[in-house]
């Protein structure tokens, strides 16, 4: 990135489309790991009664504000080569800022899927128990009724992921066509006071996380949902 | 349609396991250098080190640190060499074990830079311990890094030498950021206020402001770069060879023209010094 003079130069660059790339490719699976973990786990605290399960629902919406930076710095102790994870290889890798990342999204998915899943429990649970479902084949079900709520919940998880810097400038190193991304190749061009680069590349990365979170509601709207119904 | 949703999620998934392998069976050919701010925002990493890697083979991953993270990222192991600007620091590094003798590779010189107005009075001086006298005495705006950087370094060693304790300061006129070379030229500009910067780094920055050099030319403002391998008895896991290549290629004939011939604005900014350190 160190050759951009002007934002016109970075999207003349194929550097440019890697950074997107990249960071697409790190924010979208950590959003998408985080939801593929999180809608089922907020779906089953909503069924099942536990010991510890309103510790576990009260830590996820705790975490809603966990610190990037804070994440970063666990993950880099324990994924550094003095660490006790640092065998993976994972430091300054990909690999590690989608750790980081997913690390992060995984409680905002986790307490919106639980508050979208409970309400409809709440509704349909005896009605879905009377028809003989189990509390483990009643867990689509309810993630298909309150789908709307849970892309809400996938997107508010994406929503974190590919606008955080803290956790990957540290685990990721910001290393040029590696693990740079527009975050932190933003961080850097303001570094070098390259302010109206770092401003134009702001606004390229939220002119595609719009049109990602766009792309989603059309698609829900193609398939007959109507956003923040049902 | 949710099937398509899912099967969107999942391929995303795939993507991810797919890059976290390729990442973890990185070429061997790959080395990490924990380098400084000042050499790699200033375009000079990025302007060499793919001469050295058509002659070699080897690609670099270049972790912009600074001196003092630096030092601590390879100390960690999670480096395969360095290149840094701290000679107390350095030492430091080397008598606790991790790295082999320094080689200096190149030289420029700190700048004092400040307000074009020079509140303190102090511009166009030779002397940075007066200057900075000046700027105490006048209890004028200074940025100081306050990140244990080389050049943060060299600002405290400058304070001493002055009998001066900053942190006196504290809370009015010295403005401890604890952030890189850029954050402490931009909050200076934005003050403004005087701050000690590498020449790298303020020939290359883009949002001087008011900012002006006051100060240059002092003996004592010296900027020396160093590059450490790391001590094969306490690193054995480092990629220790592809990093003496790189550490032979930047003394050696093509790397030190390499890096005599980067210019930003028709200016050298850095000496290479192999061959006659300074």
């Amino acid at each position: 990135m160190s050759d951009f003079a002007t934002l016109a130069d970075a999207f003349a660059s194929r550097e440019l489309w890697q950074i997107v790339g990249l960071s697409l490719t790190v924010s979208v699976s950590a959003a998408g790991i985080a939801t593929l973990l999180g809608l089922p786990f907020g779906a089953a605290l909503a069924v099942w009664r536990f010991p510890g399960r309103g510790a576990i629902v009260v830590g996820a919406n705790a975490l809603l504000g966990l610190p990037p930076v804070v994440v970063g710095l666990v993950l880099y102790l324990l994924l550094s080569h003095s660490g006790p994870l640092g065998s993976l290889g994972l430091l300054f890798t990909p690999g590690a800022m989608i750790v980081a990342q997913t690390v992060l999204a995984l409680p905002i998915v986790t307490a919106l899927a639980h508050r979208a899943a409970e309400e409809r429990w709440a509704e349909y649970g005896d009605a879905l128990m009377d028809l003989g479902a189990s509390r483990i084949a009643a867990l689509p079900a309810l993630i298909a009724m309150a789908r709307a709520a849970m892309l809400t919940a996938a997107l508010a998880g994406f929503g974190r992921t590919v606008s955080e810097v803290g956790a990957i400038i540290i685990v990721g190193g910001n290393i040029a066509a590696y693990t740079r991304t527009m975050t932190t190749a933003i961080v850097l061009e303001t570094s070098k006071g390259n302010l109206p680069l770092a401003l134009g590349l702001g606004m390229v990365l939220i002119g595609l996380s719009t049109m990602i979170c766009a792309s989603a509601f059309a698609l829900v709207g193609r398939a007959g949902w109507k956003p923040g119904g049902v | 349609m949710v099937r398509r949703l899912w099967f969107a999620i999942l391929a995303a998934a795939a993507l991810f396991s797919a890059g976290g392998t390729s990442a973890q069976t990185q070429a061997p050919e790959t080395i990490t250098l924990a380098s400084t701010t000042s050499v790699d925002n200033s375009g000079l990493l990025a302007a060499i080190l793919p001469d050295f890697t058509k002659a070699t083979g080897i690609t670099v991953h270049v972790l912009a640190l600074g001196t003092g993270q630096a030092l601590d990222t390879a100390r960690r192991g999670d480096a395969d060499i360095v290149l840094v600007h701290d000679p107390e620091a350095e030492q430091k590094f080397i008598d606790d074990g991790n790295g082999l003798s320094p080689k200096q590779i190149a030289w420029n010189d700190f700048i004092i830079v400040g307000p074009g107005d020079d509140p303190a009075h102090v511009a166009g001086g030779k002397n940075a311990i007066i200057a900075l006298t000046a700027i105490a005495t006048k209890e004028a705006n200074f940025v100081s890094r306050g990140d244990k950087s080389g050049t943060n370094a060299l600002e405290l060693r400058l304070w001493k030498r002055a009998g001066i304790d900053p942190k006196s300061g504290a809370g009015s006129w010295y403005k401890d950021i604890g952030g890189g070379m850029g954050a402490a030229l931009n909050a200076a500009a934005a003050m403004p206020a005087y701050t000690l910067s590498d020449r790298g780094t303020w020939l290359s920055f883009k949002n001087k402001g008011p900012l002006k050099i006051a100060i240059e030319g002092d003996s004592a403002l010296i900027n020396r770069y160093d590059v450490i391998e790391l001590n094969p008895k306490t690193h054995a896991g480092a990629k220790l060879a592809p990093a003496h290549q790189l550490a032979a290629w930047l003394a050696s004939q093509a790397g030190q023209d390499a890096i005599g011939a980067f210019r930003v604005g028709g200016e050298t900014l850095f000496n290479p010094s192999a061959a006659d350190p300074k």
